[in-house]
């Protein structure tokens, strides 16, 4: 890759959104995806969770009494991350997420990422929340219910990343 | 063997006094690694370039990083080790409390974290587990038990909070045991 090739690709994937393109109600772009048992391995061995109902089949149905394998609760956070930095771009900065689970998703489901903003606040260190709601369901029934307070920059010059100590401040909101 | 605590509600001495006390210090057995955080998003095929450029991380977050949803990956033991004698279980102050209060089930109802300082290569995490509060009995079309909140913070080799998680448990027994 030539450097001008290089550097062009590196702008284009440095953008993002900005607190201008926030409204409370928009629509963040769903993510689809076919859960497979490949899906369900992967991601308990990518978090480190060795325990057998995340991969052994025979005893997820026989000991835990599940219809199948499922997705451990650290992967799923994991998706939540990629479907909010697919939108936000890479600037976008996770400060808080709250996860309720309601059912499991098993190989076989297709899953659907869904989310809203809800809300759009500028805290006192002069950082822009967008607070979600987003929805997992595996088969069109939610399984997962997540609520995201991620930091987005205010403008182009703007990088949340760039904060620390008081000047981050991730579970303010009420 | 009952203590009654602040807001009146009513267990074991040993539960009061585990309550708002650092208990279980863990210190990740290896550094947190790139190729860790590599296979974290092929697993959900998230191509975020902070992960992937090291020129957008170092024009963003001056170098590398880790995806913040990897916090509870950097303490959760190996599956073996030499000289192991027993596997460690993760939040062990839920399972005391399963324990004490004799309860055989339990589910985990609510999960929520906080990301403080970024997590970078090289980082060691080190965390410990705060039991915040436990409830009265309370009877839910599980069984009847208590919910109870266990706080897990991570902190790296320099002392900074790089996250916080907040599980609220219950602890239960069917009707029929």
């Amino acid at each position: 890759m030539t450097s001008a090739r290089r550097s062009d690709e590196h702008s284009r994937q440095a953008v993002g959104i900005t607190a201008a393109d926030l409204y409370e109600g928009l629509a963040i772009p769903p993510l689809d995806y076919d859960v497979t048992a490949t899906t369900v391995v992967l991601g308990a061995l990518a978090t480190r969770d060795w325990r057998p109902m995340h991969h052994d089949y025979k005893f997820a149905t026989e000991r835990n009494g599940t219809q199948d394998i499922f997705l451990n609760t650290p992967n799923q956070a994991h998706w939540f991350e990629r479907f909010i930095t697919d939108w936000t771009g890479p600037k976008g900065r996770l400060g808080q997420m709250t996860f309720r689970m309601k059912r499991s998703v098993f190989p076989g489901d297709h899953m659907r990422l869904t989310g809203t903003v809800d809300r759009v606040e500028l805290d006192d260190t002069g950082c822009v929340w967008a607070e979600c709601s987003v929805i997992l369901t595996a088969n069109g029934e939610v399984a997962t219910t997540c609520a995201v307070r991620v930091a987005i920059p205010a403008d182009h010059d703007d990088n949340p990343w760039s904060r620390s100590g008081d000047r981050w401040v991730p579970n303010q909101a009420a | 063997m009952s203590a009654a605590n602040e807001s009146a509600v009513s267990y074991p001495t040993k539960v009061a006094d585990w309550i708002g006390e650092p208990r279980y210090e863990v210190v990740g057995g290896f550094p947190v690694e790139r190729g860790y955080v590599w296979t974290a998003c092929a697993s959900v095929e998230n191509g975020n370039p902070l992960f992937w450029d090291d020129e957008v991380a170092a024009d963003l977050t001056g170098g590398p990083i880790a995806p913040p949803s990897m916090l509870s990956v950097w303490f959760r033991p190996h599956f073996w080790h030499p000289g192991q004698a027993e596997r460690a279980l993760p939040l062990q102050v839920h399972f005391d409390l399963k324990e004490v209060f004799d309860l055989p089930e339990a589910v985990m109802t609510e999960n929520t974290v906080i990301f403080g300082e970024p997590v970078r290569p090289g980082d060691v995490i080190r965390t410990f587990q705060v039991l915040k509060s436990v409830s009265e009995p309370k009877r839910t079309k599980l069984g009847l038990g208590r919910f109870w909140v266990i706080d897990v913070i991570y902190l790296n080799q320099d002392d900074a909070e790089v996250g916080r998680e907040s599980y609220t448990g219950f602890g239960y027994r069917r009707d029929e045991q």
